[in-house]
């Protein structure tokens, strides 16, 4: 160090730029004074009461710290305003602090008490500042003080101060890397944090300190998804790049099925042995056969979904990021659309371009097609710097094939004209490239070179000679006359790597031109002593050819060549000579080589393969500086293989249910305790040991219990309330799950049936639909909830924590307390099925992306049905209203007459709850909307106030008309609302937010296909006429098996009218009944018409414009019906 | 992540250093200066150096390296768009970047430095932010401060970092409240010998300066959104409004920013706005060579064709030139070789010409390449792609704010084959 310093310290002194603080100095008297002395003036200036005088001091002394003077001697001067009031002054020691701490160890430590008072400050940003300098001063006797501040920091009530602390993780990682395993209990914790603030600075820990921990991210791993698009993007490129690695190792490759059937092929056709090829083939073939149902996890389809739009980002840095995301994990079909992207980086700063054609040019290898509508964009201008034009030089010889390459040639034509010569030798090489890959311009292309072999530019000719080699290696039997015509060259080309490959081509096709050869050797011998060494080789090489091939003429000229090469300069050329003497010259002593020497010599030689020099860097994840410079950089993680069969998604699932349901060893070993974070409770560990004794007991005492037997129990057992609360929420929300629990008894017979359904989906939903809301949590402190166990002493961030938990299993248990054992059996089928399985259920749920199952207690449902009972369509249909399920799973008869659907639970709403159903009534206001009916209940203590949407993040065509504002909702009130939302004919969801006047929450409306259409009459005849139009991929037709509960005409037509919004179509006939629609947006009919056939088979036809829609209706009918 | 950084001038001298982590010898930019040395032009160093125990990662602006040395594995477009970013922040608070002003400012430089990244990962970059936290000098400021002894580090801390917008500063206010888009399109093309086009992409920027008091929120629809499929944002831009109903919907920061940048790819037709007839001979045995140009408008929708500039780098052989130029002066750089006629604007009725000799080295033998020509040119009032902004309105606050939107199209990197 000290050497560096003095160093530095000299340099700056003698640059030019050391003088301004002479001048500036007013005390120092000129320029004579010494550098010792002149710190003694800082010293004094430090030392005065003045802030104005200190601050100048700093700056000064900031100014050389900049140009690397050392300024260490002024440690203790500078150390003692670290707690001066004028915040550029403490800045500014800041600065110097953190720069010398290293140096002064034991001085530094004066400062840190300042720091630690600053760590409790009441203002997060002084905490925050406080801890970053602390954590940034390198001085190894203050680790553990450093650990408790980064310990404290990651449970702040601020998001800012956690986000501190998440950059203090690496720095105290660097500078003690024994702390890593606590360090590791931190980036945990952190991880787990809900705020766009947290989660990119805690990714970047996590890099840098335990990037093989990827079990710490299944958790978070969906959270991570969605909260991307808000991170800021330096945060996005590291949680982006982050998450391929991981994906890599949780998900299949996408292309599995393709890759396998390629290599399959490719085998075949080159191996020699085809009965083995074949075999492979159909291995490949079997092993594809196995694979084919190739479903993609919905996590993996999320990550796609969530990280496209950033594309669109200004930073290059976010868009390669995604870009190397989709080359990596995307499906072959799906990579195409980053090209575009790449290709708009392009016009950036040239460095930019330099990564991005980089970056491109190892894509183009793999996927030619993505780039090839982009082809011109790669072509060269004179004035870009030869580096880039170089790789775009490459990117377009990887996109040449049989179509464009005449383009591209011409392009190239213009190129060897370039001033440029570097750039002129790069593209004779890509011409040659071009030639090898494509047959077709093989003879144009070699034509071509021919003619630059009269070029006047050296270098451009010995280029050509190069390639021009290359090619003919191909097929030399044909050229002999370009051979010729090379033969002659050696006369004027000096530049020695185009001589050797002019000799080796002599040698090598010396049988083509007899009379010549020996020729070219005379002349070679003649002048041998002043040749490159490369070329020497080359002439022993030719004579050695010769030798061999012609040795009547060259006998004489070979000996002289040889005794030339023996008393060489080189060792090497020595040796050869040497060498070749033994193996061709006959002697009486020569071994059993020289009879080869003709079979070494001229042996067939493969001719060579032209290839990229990006060829395979994929292997290193792209983006990356390995990649960049093709060799591991360090720290590089390697970006893992695709797992041949992927490993259990339910890892990823947040909430409780679920992970024990598939991995029910879990329990015993309840280290790994899924739902609750270790380091929350680490203050209550017996809390934790008493769960363990009592979780067995349970689910003893239910028997043969169902995979999830805390939530079992609490229902079981029937004192819903004590256990439920001690196993949930331990200290939240047992107050709430009683009641809960209670009303929904009332209600248990209408959710026979549903429950089982519902249950599956509510483990994703939940766990989307908590993450918001806590999140928003945050933000104000909870209110009352239940009795607390006040004695913890645990911060704000710990109680949500427990209350989401407590939430989750929560309305678990409400599900599993209704759920006879029948639904019990089915549900542990489900969960004793294979992961492979796991992946397409969850595909279905997204579809269906309902927050919650659960139907709203009874007396929230009177309202609902006597708007409906008003509504004139229904009326006008005649129909009785006392069963429209509308859920894929039949509700039994009872069940209330409109399906409504729970949009925001009152636990997460905080007392707000909201249910929403589709009226199936005409929006007033605009007739191309669905009506949605909502329903506020205020079931808290405190009135709501300005409930209003706001941000609607809608997909492109969809549009919300929004309800008045709801001023005030006292407590205890419902009130019902209407709002219109154009789904434009597509079931994608529509998310927006709800307001209070405290809170905000994300919610998510997604229809039933049946709903996005209204009721049209129409009489038989036009029905007829109007099916006859929508004939061929507009009709889908399906055959099914009437469910028993659902014989007869009136069944049929209730179960379709109340899967969807349709109107019957009054026919003749008693086996067939019509309904007709038309879609809400753009008023596309849609009719449907069932022909039972005997008792139980009918025909289901669905005529739609909109293929899309029919096919979705028909699923939904069919399923209506044969339940 | 970043370790270090060294500013480097022209001549190779080390001007500036910053550590964020423990102190790099600067002795590591010893390969710097050896790459540079290798490469001919100063734009081919290479960016990414590697060293034995560090990468060099570089960005060239204003003839300043930006050298950031890296210890690890890391994105390098992380590392060259952050040290862009630096010096679109230090272009913002002094007007230039160059060696000069970073020198005069050195202070407010670490200061900036030293917030906008926090161990080497990037901290505050949003230019509101770091305004916030420290102001930038002004001559007024500078005069001030020296009297009272006051300070550019802002008193507030840092809400900006807190805020769910963290582009906008809080509590602006304006007087006259306006916000101002300019929607500048540059062309980019290649043309080859005969005159056809080769290849032609439109690069479009929306930059804006809103100056508008409060929280505005502002939205922006288009006449033609069609027009934009390849776009990238400011964050500020709510994406999933623009992929709806393309619209363009934001919270702007406060003063100037690149609200979204766009490309109209070489697959659309791009009208050209001009053309140019050339003639440039070698005579084979002679020292003269001819040259004839001739600029016309072609496609510009009855506006005028202005500030045109013509570049050409002409062969080396050529030892000096004697032209006539019908409009506009010329000149040309014997030891460069590059000519540049400024020819201001393009008259349609008399269309602008630069005819004469050029005299070439005695003996030399005639030059296989034919020179390109580089132009530049402005377009006032109209956008070549066609793209119209439809109207803007404010949501959120009360005030009636002045709006007004600007066209104008430039040529970007305008090439044509001789």
């Amino acid at each position: 160090m000290s050497s560096s310093s003095a160093f530095n310290d000299d340099k700056g002194g003698s640059s030019s730029i050391g003088e301004p603080e002479y001048g500036h100095d007013p005390a120092s008297g000129g320029i004579f004074s010494s550098d010792y002395k002149r710190h003694d003036d800082l010293k004094e200036m430090l030392d005065s009461n003045k802030d104005s005088l200190k601050l100048e001091a700093m700056k000064r002394i900031v100014a050389m710290i900049a140009r690397g003077k050392n300024a260490s001697d002024l440690f203790p001067a500078v150390v003692k305003n670290v707690a001066c009031k004028n915040i550029e002054v403490k800045k500014l020691v800041y600065v110097y602090l953190v720069r010398y701490a290293e140096e002064q160890q034991d001085l530094a430590l004066l400062s840190i008490s300042t720091f630690q008072r600053g760590l409790k400050d009441p203002n997060q940003l002084i905490r925050a500042s406080a801890l970053r300098v602390l954590s940034s001063i390198r001085v190894t006797i203050i680790v553990p003080i450093m650990m408790l501040a980064i310990r404290e920091a990651a449970s702040d009530m601020s998001p800012y101060v956690r986000k501190t602390a998440a950059h203090a993780i690496p720095k105290l990682y660097s500078l003690d890397p024994d702390q890593k395993d606590q360090l590791i209990e931190v980036i945990e914790k952190l991880l787990a944090d809900k705020t766009t603030l947290v989660a990119g600075s805690v990714v970047m820990a996590f890099e840098e300190v335990c990037p093989e921990r990827i079990d710490l991210i299944h958790k978070n791993y969906r959270k991570l998804c969605n909260l991307l698009i808000d991170v800021e993007e330096w945060g996005q490129v590291v949680i982006i790049n982050m998450l391929t690695r991981y994906a890599r190792t949780q998900f299949l490759n996408p292309n599995a099925n393709e890759s396998l059937l390629e290599e399959g092929t490719e085998k075949a056709f080159y191996g020699s042995d085809e009965d083995e090829g074949k075999e492979e083939k159909v291995e490949a073939a079997a092993l594809v056969a196995k694979r084919k149902p190739y479903v993609m996890d919905p996590d993996h389809r999320l990550l796609l979904r969530n990280t496209k739009p950033l594309l669109q980002s200004r930073n290059a840095a976010v868009v390669m990021a995604v870009a190397q995301l989709y080359f990596h994990l995307a499906p072959k079909a799906e990579v195409g659309v980053i090209a575009k992207a790449l290709v708009r980086l392009m016009r950036s700063h040239s460095e930019v371009q330099y990564v991005v054609l980089q970056n491109v040019a190892t894509m183009s290898i793999k996927r030619r097609g993505m780039f090839e509508p982009y082809l011109k964009s790669f072509y060269i201008r004179s004035t870009d710097p030869t580096q880039i034009k170089v790789l775009k030089l490459e990117v377009l010889t990887n996109l040449a094939n049989e179509t464009n390459i005449s383009t591209i040639l011409r392009e190239f034509q213009t190129y060897i004209k370039s001033m440029d010569k570097d750039f002129v030798a790069a593209t004779i090489q890509a011409i040659g490239r071009c030639a090898t890959s494509i047959g077709e311009v093989r003879d144009t292309c070699l034509n071509g070179l021919v003619q630059l072999l009269s070029n006047r530019d050296e270098l451009v000719v010995a280029e050509s000679v190069v390639v021009i080699k290359k090619l003919l290696q191909m097929q030399p039997e044909r050229h002999s006359d370009i051979i010729k015509h090379m033969a002659k060259l050696t006369d004027n080309i000096q530049v020695p790597m185009a001589r050797a490959s002019i000799l080796w081509l002599i040698g090598e096709y010396c049988e083509h031109i007899p009379k010549i050869a020996p020729d070219v050797l005379r002349k070679m011998a003649k002048s041998f002593t002043n040749e490159e060494d490369i070329v020497k080789l080359q002439v022993l090489n030719l004579a050695a050819k010769l030798y061999l091939t012609n040795s009547k003429q060259t006998k004489l000229l070979t000996q002289y060549v040889l005794n030339l090469a023996k008393y060489d300069q080189n060792y090497d050329i020595r040796d050869r000579a040497r060498f070749i003497r033994q193996l061709i010259v006959p002697t009486d002593k020569s071994g059993a080589l020289s009879k080869y020497a003709k079979k070494l010599f001229l042996a067939l030689k493969p001719a060579p393969v032209l290839e990229s020099p990006f060829k395979d860097r994929d292997h290193f994840q792209l983006g990356s500086l390995s990649h960049l410079l093709n060799a591991k950089a360090g720290g590089y993680q390697e970006l893992p293989d695709w797992p041949e069969v992927a490993p259990d998604p339910s890892v990823r699932n947040v909430e409780l249910q679920e992970v024990i349901s598939t991995s029910r060893g879990r329990i015993g070993s309840l280290g790994g305790w899924p739902e609750v974070p270790e380091w929350t409770k680490c203050s209550s560990r017996e809390k934790r040991k008493e769960k363990k004794v009592e979780k067995p007991f349970y689910s003893d005492s239910e028997g043969e219990s169902g995979p999830t037997e805390s939530a079992d129990s609490d229902s079981d057992t029937g004192s819903g309330t004590g256990s439920g609360s001690e196993e949930s929420g331990s200290e939240s929300g047992s107050e709430e799950s009683e009641g809960e629990s209670e009303s929904d008894k009332e209600e248990e017979e209408e959710k026979h049936k549903r429950k089982s359904k519902s249950r599956a989906k509510k483990s994703t939903q939940e766990s989307e639909g908590s993450e918001p809301s806590s999140e928003d949590e945050r933000k104000k402190p909870p209110k009352g909830k239940g009795p607390k166990a006040a004695s913890d002493s645990e911060s704000e961030e710990e109680e949500e924590e427990e209350e989401s938990s407590s939430e989750s299993s929560e309305s678990e248990s409400e599900g599993e307390s209704e759920s006879d054992t029948d639904t019990r059996m089915k549900q542990k089928t489900c969960a004793s099925k294979p992961p492979p399985r796991q992946p397409k259920k969850e595909t279905e749920m997204s579809l269906l992306d309902l927050d919650d199952f659960e139907p709203t207690p009874s007396p929230q449902v009177t309202p609902v049905n006597n708007f409906v009972s008003s509504s004139l369509v229904t009326d006008l249909e005649g129909l009785s209203l006392s069963d429209s399920a509308l859920s894929p799973a039949a509700v039994s008869p009872a069940s209330g007459p409109v399906k409504s659907y729970e949009l925001l639970h009152r636990i997460t709403g905080e007392g707000l709850s909201v249910s929403y159903c589709f009226s199936r009534q005409p929006f007033s206001h605009d007739p191309h909307m669905v009506s949605v009916q909502m329903q506020f209940t205020n079931n808290g203590d405190t009135e709501a106030r300005n409930l209003r949407i706001q941000e609607p993040k809608l997909q492109s065509g969809m549009r919300i008309a929004e309800f008045p504002e709801i001023d005030v909702l006292p407590p205890g009130e419902t009130v019902t609302m209407v709002m219109g939302i154009d789904f434009s004919d597509s079931t994608q969801a529509a998310n927006f937010q709800l307001c209070t006047h405290t809170r905000k929450f994300f919610l998510t409306i997604q229809p039933p296909v049946g709903e996005l259409m209204m009721p049209v009459f129409m009489t038989e005849n036009e029905f007829k006429k109007e099916q006859g139009q929508l004939t061929g991929m507009n009709e889908i037709t399906e055959k099914l098996t009437l469910g028993e509960t659902c014989q007869g005409d009136a069944a049929i037509v209730q179960r379709v009218t109340s899967t969807a919004s349709l109107s019957r179509v009054p026919c003749g006939s008693e086996m067939k009944c019509r309904f007709a629609g038309k879609t809400v947006t753009s008023g596309s009919l849609v009719l449907v018409t069932i022909v039972t056939r005997e008792q139980l088979v009918a025909q289901l036809t669905v005529n739609c414009e909109k293929m899309l829609i029919g096919t979705m209706l028909v699923k939904d009918i069919l399923q209506a019906l044969s339940q | 992540m970043i370790h270090s950084l060294f500013l480097v001038n022209s001549s190779g001298d080390i001007f500036l250093e910053k550590h964020w982590k423990s102190v790099v010898s600067r002795s590591v930019c010893d390969y710097f200066f050896e790459a540079q040395e290798r490469a001919s032009e100063p734009e081919n160093v290479p960016p990414v150096i590697p060293t034995p125990h560090h990468y060099l990662i570089s960005v060239l602006r204003h003839r300043i390296y930006f050298v950031a040395v890296i210890q690890s594995e890391v994105p390098p477009l992380f590392v060259i768009e952050f040290l862009h970013r630096v010096v679109d922040t230090f272009q913002d608070y002094f007007g230039v970047c160059t060696e000069a002003a970073i020198k005069d400012n050195v202070v407010v430089v670490y200061e900036l430095l030293e917030e906008m990244l926090d161990n080497g990962f990037p901290l505050a970059t949003e230019s509101n932010i770091l305004k916030e936290l420290i102001k930038p000098p002004t001559i007024l400021r500078t005069v001030v401060n020296t009297i009272t002894g006051s300070t550019n580090v802002g008193e507030q801390l840092p809400t900006g970092q807190l805020s769910v917008v963290p582009w906008r500063r809080t509590g602006v206010k304006y007087t006259n409240n306006e916000a101002y888009f300019d929607v500048v399109e540059e062309i980019d093309a290649i043309i080859d010998k005969s005159g056809s086009t080769i290849t032609a992409e439109i690069q479009g920027v929306i930059d804006a300066c809103v100056k508008l008091t409060g929280m505005p929120d502002l939205t922006l629809s288009f006449m033609n959104p069609r027009l934009l499929d390849d776009v990238s944002f400011h964050p500020c831009v709510r994406f999933k409004r623009w992929e709806a109903e393309r619209i363009l919907s934001f919270i702007p920061p406060d003063g100037n920013f690149r609200l979204l940048s766009y490309h109209v790819s070489s697959q659309n037709l791009v009208a050209i706005p001009v053309y140019v007839k050339h003639n440039i001979t070698f005579r084979e045995g002679s020292s003269q060579g001819r040259f004839e140009l001739t600029l016309g408008p072609k496609q510009t929708m009855g506006k005028a064709v202005e500030s045109v500039l013509v570049n050409s780098q002409l062969p080396r052989g050529v030892l000096n030139v004697n032209l006539n130029p019908s409009q506009g002066t010329y000149t040309f750089d014997p030891v460069t070789k590059l000519l540049s006629w400024d020819l201001g604007k393009i008259n349609p009725q008399k269309l602008p010409s630069l005819k004469g000799s050029m005299s070439l080295q005695a003996g030399a033998c005639k030059p296989d390449e034919n020179p390109t020509i580089n132009i530049q040119f402005k377009i006032q009032q109209m956008a070549i792609s066609g793209l119209k902004v439809n109207r803007l309105d404010m949501y959120g606050e009360k005030y009636k704010p002045f709006k007004g939107i600007k066209y104008m199209t430039k040529a970007g990197k305008f090439q044509v084959r001789t």
